[in-house]
């Protein structure tokens, strides 16, 4: 085991990087942030998979890389299978003792979008976890399909304008609200599920390592403000995540064992929904007065949700 | 007949001509190079009281169509290589099954991802045999804007009137081709439409299966009271899943003759500068099709004006092969040269058909466009 130690912003961020910014992803994303505390937050060997989406075509032009780890990619919907037979193969050879440094203890890591997590791989993720490798998927989920001309995916939430949800005069955008992946992925039985933001970098590190550190399939729904699709200033992305995780549209939390849910991160102010809203191009029709109705929805989802976690916190389910 | 002017990508002219064809259901999913016909087509659908529908996934967006189809509408997926590729189950389902739903494929580089942004035309014997069995797939190459929207028209009614899935292939160049198109008037294509197949007598009669040895499947639309089993499995006259050796033979067979022996009602291609060939020597005769034939042309153009005369045969039905047509053109001229953007696909179906080995052949796999230079330079090279 070789987690690191990371006392503070300073330390971390002179830690050496095992994802180089050097990469095409737009300025302000942050699929970048994300992967790079990810990766610095174990010093331990890497095998990661990357799904096709943003992250894998911006990390790995040739003749460049910026992974300073192995790394595979595979189709839209495989991430979760490829890492996982590369982690029972590595099971065969350790039992079978030939391992050439059978002391190290690699870690299996999947990165995919949420196009190819809450849509086309779901099943492949679902299996994964049934079968019970000792793996990590992290869903880096910016809330649409970016890579391929922003449309809709299952995790776009209500009332947002997408190529495939387009905002106009009948349509107020997305009719449905976004996959409770969380919940799912918890009802599979999995040790550790979390939720994390790049603006909270420290709670984010936390359950990474603590994800590293259970055996057995974990699961990371990570936010990832998406400048180009959710449209805001690429300077904004941490602003943006902040509105977020204030505003608890995006609560952060963990669930141990599928049954113990910790809310990790409590706002000192609770801001308005209406306030995050505000800030995304992608959201700019909700504020017309016909519309309204939908914000109303929005914030009384989010109490709800809020209400709902804090109940399941107490009562330590 | 009536035509009118537009100023659309071949991806839109896509969507629009399902739309005027008829089609009523989209099911689909994002992928570059095809998602504009899906952003176009869920524009257009839900004004003329159709729907169109992103799915989970390309299995999903084609299973969608099928479904849709079966019912009696008129249903669309479009997609890309890797689409195709997830796609194969159910189109080899709707093979069986005999549903009559059309898939655009925008090509682009393949192997798996390939090269998601550039033009290929890797996907041409993927179309003639997507899933396995024994089938014949009905595939249509445009090869240019206007016949991004003839061909598709053309596509739907080819479906019903063969019951199977239809394939239409474009590619990346001709996806994102922005220009002028002259095409027929919706009420021109409305007109040409031959509406499905449907049984009248009574319920208890009905065998949507029963028909002659190379006849399609009838189907009856859903919800009006004809009851019929639908499966993928070897089925008899009513749809039930049998293995009973004679009607399992005499299923695949109708399969296989309700096309083959109809191909005169398949097969469509333009001969550009032929007119004046005699089977003397010097003569070129270029085979292309896709966007590739636009470059062939220029080609053409630039050799004839230097003296050298050639023409080009161009398949706009691939599957099945115009074998009749090509034959006569390779046995009337020597010099034969197939331009294609993968590597010998189509010219393997030439050499089958011509009975010649020695045709020669300009291939490129980079995700380039071949240009017309290119062209008449490996002409003047090898001939």
């Amino acid at each position: 085991m070789a987690q690191k130690k990371i006392k503070n912003l300073k330390s971390f961020s002179t830690s050496a990087d095992r994802f180089e910014g050097a990469n095409l992803l737009c300025p302000g994303c942050a699929h970048s942030i994300i992967v790079r505390e990810v990766l610095n937050a174990t010093n331990d060997d890497l095998v990661i998979s990357a799904a096709t989406g943003c992250l894998e075509v911006c990390t790995a032009v040739y003749p460049y890389t910026s992974w300073d780890a192995s790394w595979i990619h595979i189709g839209f919907e495989n991430a979760a299978t490829a890492v996982a037979g590369a982690e029972a193969m590595y099971k065969a050879l350790k039992r079978k003792g030939r391992l050439l440094q059978p002391k190290r203890t690699p870690k299996f890591v999947a990165f995919g979008g949420d196009g190819a997590s809450y849509d086309i791989g779901f099943q492949w993720i679902s299996g994964t976890f049934e079968r019970g490798h000792d793996i990590m998927y992290i869903t880096l989920d910016n809330e649409v399909y970016a890579n391929t001309g922003g449309q809709s995916s299952g995790s776009t939430p209500l009332g947002a304008s997408t190529t495939t949800s387009p905002a106009g005069r009948v349509s107020y955008g997305k009719k449905r609200h976004k996959k409770d992946m969380l919940a799912i992925m918890a009802a599979h039985g999995s040790p550790y599920v979390a939720q994390v933001a790049p603006n909270k970098w420290k709670d984010m590190i936390k359950k990474i390592q603590k994800g590293f550190e259970v055996e057995g399939p974990v699961y990371i729904n990570a936010m990832s403000a998406c400048t180009t699709e959710w449209r805001f200033p690429a300077q904004d992305t941490i602003a943006i995540s902040d509105l977020a995780v204030d505003s608890l549209v995006f609560p952060l939390y963990e669930i141990v064992d599928g049954t113990k849910l910790n809310i990790t991160y409590r706002p000192k102010k609770v801001i308005p929904v209406r306030e995050y809203l505000a800030a995304q191009g992608r959201f700019k029709h909700l504020f017309k007065p016909e519309n309204e109705h939908i914000i109303e929805e929005w914030q009384r989802r989010v109490d709800a949700q809020w209400e709902y976690l804090q109940r399941r916190e107490e009562a330590g389910v | 007949m009536e035509t009118r002017e537009v100023i659309a990508s071949g991806n839109d002219l896509v969507a629009m001509a399902a739309v005027d064809a008829g089609c009523r259901f989209f099911g689909g999913y994002p992928i570059t190079p095809s998602s504009e016909i899906m952003h176009t087509i869920s524009d257009l659908l839900p004004k003329v009281g159709g729907v169109a529908i992103q799915m989970e996934d390309e299995i999903g967006g084609v299973a969608a169509a099928v479904g849709a189809a079966m019912s009696g509408v008129r249903a669309l997926t479009a997609t890309s290589g890797p689409g195709m590729s997830l796609k194969a189950e159910n189109l080899g389902l709707a093979q069986m099954a005999e549903v009559p739903v059309v898939v655009v494929d925008v090509m682009r580089g393949g192997p798996s991802t390939g090269l998601p942004t550039r033009v290929s035309q890797g996907d041409v014997r993927q179309a003639r045999n997507p899933s396995h069995g024994d089938y014949r797939s009905i595939t249509l190459c445009a090869g240019n804007l206007e016949e991004c929207y003839t061909e598709v028209v053309r596509a739907f009614n080819l479906a019903d009137r063969f019951m199977q899935p239809v394939i239409v292939l474009t590619d990346e160049t001709i996806g994102h081709m922005h220009g002028k198109a002259v095409i027929p008037t919706a009420d021109e294509v409305q007109k040409g439409i031959v509406p499905r197949k449907t049984f009248d007598g009574p319920p208890e009669e009905y065998l949507p299966y029963g028909v002659g040895p190379d006849e399609p499947a009838v189907l009856n639309p859903m919800f009006k009271g004809y009851r019929y089993h639908f499966t993928g499995l070897h089925h008899d006259a009513k749809g039930f899943p049998t293995e009973e050796i004679e009607t399992c033979r005499k299923l695949i067979q109708r399969l296989e003759d309700k096309v083959m022996k109809h191909t005169d009602e398949l097969e469509k291609n333009e001969e550009f500068m032929l007119d004046d060939f005699n089977g003397e020597e010097g003569e070129i005769l270029i085979i292309a099709y896709g966007s590739v034939s636009l470059a062939a042309k220029e080609a053409i153009r630039t050799l004839r004006k230097e003296g050298r005369k050639a023409g080009l045969f161009r398949p706009i039905t691939l599957w099945p092969s115009p074998a009749k047509r090509i034959r006569h053109w390779t046995d009337m001229v020597k010099n034969v040269l197939v331009v294609e953007l993968n590597i010998r696909q189509y010219t393997e179906e030439v050499e089958r058909v011509s009975g010649r080995l020695d045709l020669e052949g300009l291939y490129k796999v980079n995700g380039r466009a071949i240009s017309p230079y290119e062209i008449v330079e490996k002409v003047k090279e090898v001939f």
